[in-house]
């Protein structure tokens, strides 16, 4: 085994990943403002915002599906249970010990497996929570004809606010658990680079050198 | 002479605008020309027609001139509720119409005829407790010394054309001639239906002069009503004369310049556009191109999604605002106050502090300045207490376009105030649009032994029963109820009322709207309009209360982590190796 500067998030996942921290803080924010919490933007603009950072969300969104079953990198997000013991163990207590982050990142598991578990629960409950009940939010007019609508309505904008709630309380936990550790620097840093320190195997290291050289940093001396 | 025509129109204008915002000025001379020229299309110039080449020396007189073309005319007009006042709500079966209900303003016209007959599009209207008469003779105050008029056989002469057609500018109606003009001789003391001093009607100039109805024809009636300037509506005015266009984007002379009959179309002298059986929406909206319009709403102009959806923004814009169009009248965004354009309106009017007198002097006292710096009245020994308000922020309330009315025989509850007319409307309901009111606030006689609305006789100088000469409600109601033949129990009382009156009229720039966060806020404009979901205005709702507590956990969390990692003994936490 040997660590190497990998790069394991490939230029596509970057720029999903930063856009959708722009678009997700715009929706936020305007959002925000149409639930009435802050008069920071006028009630007209927030919802032009709000709706065309939804869109490109979404949009966003299908090339990012489209890319994750293509490339097989929804691998990467299927939870396990392996290792995740340790992994809550660590944040719980072992942190306050100073032990080290069970995690060891390897090729085909970037992420630890709380990690995963976090981000499955996004993609597959949060996310698509938060875009059906906008859609359907976004569309009322073209059902608000069927038997008690409003009442509809206001369990689909309800939901909504509270996918939203779920989110924001997701950016805080993630923003900080990227403290732990390397520090906050050394964690954004590969979803910029897209370089993160890999253990290899001797095989799969053999296999970056010869065909996908690209991907690995000269080791620094 | 186009230069010659523009200056009249100023003249008359300032004439006419000295006239509504000063009721009290003593104008003697009647004014030059209409205000506004409503521009014709006609093929027939009247000044050129040999019948109207006389001196008239009655209003009926000039309408049997007109019949002699126009012979379907009176047939058209005596049918019509500006002649009949009189209206069968086809939604609720009530018969309404100035002749049978009572309001919150100056109540009844029965008992009080030629003064509130002023204003009716006919000749001679002196008593309520039968249909206006068809072939007028004379009225109350006719000079018996004229010759009488004499109507074609059959035909309906009571019908005062000139009222509505007249576009010399000088024709009027005598405030208490039961519609009649004032004429040569004018009687001291004599006043218009605008408030103004009257002045000697030179009816061959009218009858020569007529035409289109002008502004002026319908305002000098519908913007006095309730006895004064935008005393009653609201929303109509002296100010639509001439309005700016922020206070009447529509009728604007330096905008669209149009008429009160643009909107208001009339087929056969059925005029559209109705208070009594309202159209809360217009599904028709524009209709097929080229459909001539048969509604005053403003779909039938507008369309339903009348909001342009070019463009990103504002297309984004546009889609969104048009998806209110089946919730929200137009009225209620475009319409932001009414009262606007510098005349008040009332908005309280206390009939029980009426008939206070000071050593027998009847007491007046002016308390509410208006923006222009006029005085207007706050107390009357003949009317009691008023409020008054400009620029008002109207009442919303769901409307469907159907009102029930606490008519005269109607029981009332006079622990409450008393809803003078009911508007129907609901949020489930797709036929209702969110709409804005003037809410009058009145306190007003009623007949407290059978719980009912009283009739008032207030107007009549000759007898000795009328309230604004002889200050006594006993026999001024008593009176009242006589006059309309309705029962009394001799007992009467003060009940609290409201009356709704819908705002449609000084529709505002697009600028000028309301914007999205006047409803959608906390306290917003809709405050107090339930049953219906609207983003914006509950924050602190169940669902937002339990996002904040969930945002703020995490946040708890999260220092309370990074504070015990900062204090336990082992330090930072390792890192990932």
């Amino acid at each position: 085994m040997s660590k190497r500067q990998v790069k394991i998030y490939p230029r596509f996942e970057r720029i999903w990943h930063w856009t959708q921290v722009l678009l997700i803080l715009t929706l936020l924010f305007t959002g925000m403002g149409l639930n009435g919490l802050h008069h920071i933007i006028p009630f007209g603009p927030a919802v032009i915002f709000h709706t065309i950072a939804a869109l490109l969300l979404l949009v966003l969104w299908i090339f990012a599906t489209f890319w994750l079953f293509t490339t097989g990198t929804w691998r990467q997000f299927v939870p396990t249970l392996d290792g995740l013991v340790d992994v809550i163990r660590f944040y719980a207590y072992g942190v306050f010990k100073g032990e080290k982050h069970p995690h060891k990142k390897v090729i085909w598991r970037k992420h630890n497996p709380l990690q995963i578990l976090a981000y499955f629960g996004l993609k597959v409950a949060v996310f698509p929570l938060v875009w059906i009940t906008g859609i359907l939010y976004m569309s009322y007019n073209f059902w608000e004809h069927i038997p008690d609508a409003g009442f509809y309505l206001n369990i689909v904008a309800n939901l909504h606010l509270l996918a939203a709630y779920i989110v924001a309380a997701f950016i805080i936990i993630h923003l900080y658990l990227l403290t732990i550790g390397h520090g906050f620097h050394a964690h954004v840093k590969p979803m910029i680079t897209g370089y993160e320190e890999i253990d290899l195997s001797p095989e799969e290291e053999a296999y970056l050198i010869k065909d996908e050289p690209w991907r690995l940093k000269e080791p620094q001396s | 002479m186009r230069f010659l025509d523009w200056r009249n129109g100023v003249m008359a204008g300032v004439m006419l605008l000295a006239m509504s915002f000063g009721a009290q000025a003593q104008q003697s001379t009647a004014p030059e020309a209409p205000e506004i020229p409503v521009g014709s299309n006609s093929t027939a110039d009247h000044s050129k027609f040999a019948i109207l080449q006389r001196d008239f020396t009655s209003g009926p007189e000039v309408t049997s001139a007109c019949l002699t073309c126009h012979n379907e005319a009176d047939d058209q007009m005596i049918h019509s509720i500006h002649f009949t006042w009189e209206f069968e709500n086809p939604k609720t079966g009530q018969l309404l119409g100035k002749r049978h209900v009572i309001n919150s303003f100056c109540g009844n016209v029965a008992g009080n005829e030629p003064r509130c007959t002023s204003c009716h599009a006919g000749y001679g209207w002196d008593d309520m407790s039968n249909p206006p008469p068809r072939q007028s003779t004379v009225g109350t105050g006719w000079d018996e010394t004229l010759p009488r008029p004499t109507p074609a056989s059959g035909q309906s002469n009571a019908v005062d054309c000139l009222a509505c057609h007249d576009r010399s500018g000088q024709y009027t109606k005598a405030a208490t001639l039961a519609g009649h003009p004032p004429l040569n001789p004018v009687p001291d003391g004599l006043k218009t239906i605008t408030g103004a001093k009257a002045w000697a009607v030179d009816l061959k100039r009218a009858a020569q002069s007529v035409g289109p109805t002008g502004r002026d024809n319908c305002g000098n009636c519908h913007f006095y009503g309730g006895g004064g300037d935008n005393v009653k509506h609201g929303d109509l005015s002296s100010a639509l004369y001439k309005p700016t266009k922020e206070v009447d984007v529509h009728m604007a002379a330096d905008g669209l310049n149009f008429t009160c009959s643009t909107c208001h179309v009339a087929d056969q002298h059925q005029i559209a556009g109705s208070r009594y059986d309202a159209m809360a929406t217009d599904p028709h909206g524009t209709g097929k191109p080229g459909e001539p319009r048969s509604t005053a709403t403003c779909e039938s102009c507008h369309s339903n999604r009348p909001h342009p959806v070019s463009g990103v923004l504002t297309g984004i814009k546009g889609l969104k605002l048009n998806d209110h169009t089946n919730k929200v009248a137009c009225q209620t965004c475009h319409i932001p106050e009414f009262a606007r354009g510098g005349v008040a309106t009332k908005t309280l009017w206390d009939w029980s502090t009426a008939g206070q007198l000071d050593n027998g002097q009847m007491i007046k006292r002016e308390e509410f300045t208006q923006s222009d710096g006029k005085e207007l009245h706050t107390y009357l020994s003949t009317k009691g207490d008023f409020e008054w308000g400009e620029d008002v922020v109207p009442y919303y309330s769901w409307f469907n376009g159907t009102i029930e009315y606490t008519l005269p025989e109607t029981t009332i509850d006079p622990t409450k105030s008393v809803e003078i007319n009911h508007i129907y409307g609901e949020a489930g309901d797709p036929d209702s649009r969110i709409w804005p009111f003037k809410r009058m606030i009145g306190r007003q006689a009623y007949d407290s032994g059978f719980n009912k609305l009283a009739y008032s006789h207030v107007w009549g100088p000759d007898t000795d029963t009328a309230f604004w000469t002889n200050f006594d409600w006993a026999k001024a109601i008593e009176a009242g109820m006589k006059a309309a033949g309705s029962e009394y129990s001799g007992e009467f009382g003060f009940v609290d009322t409201h009356m709704y009156w819908p705002t449609t009229h000084m529709v505002a720039p697009a600028e000028k709207a309301l914007q999205c966060q006047d409803c959608h806020a906390e306290d917003g404009r809709l405050e107090g309009l339930d049953g219906f979901y609207m983003p914006g205005r509950a924050p602190l709702s169940m669902a937002g209360m339990l996002g904040i507590l969930m945002v703020l956990a995490s946040l708890l969390g999260v220092i309370g982590h990074g504070l015990l990692r900062k204090f336990s003994s082992k330090g930072k936490g390792e890192s990932h190796e």
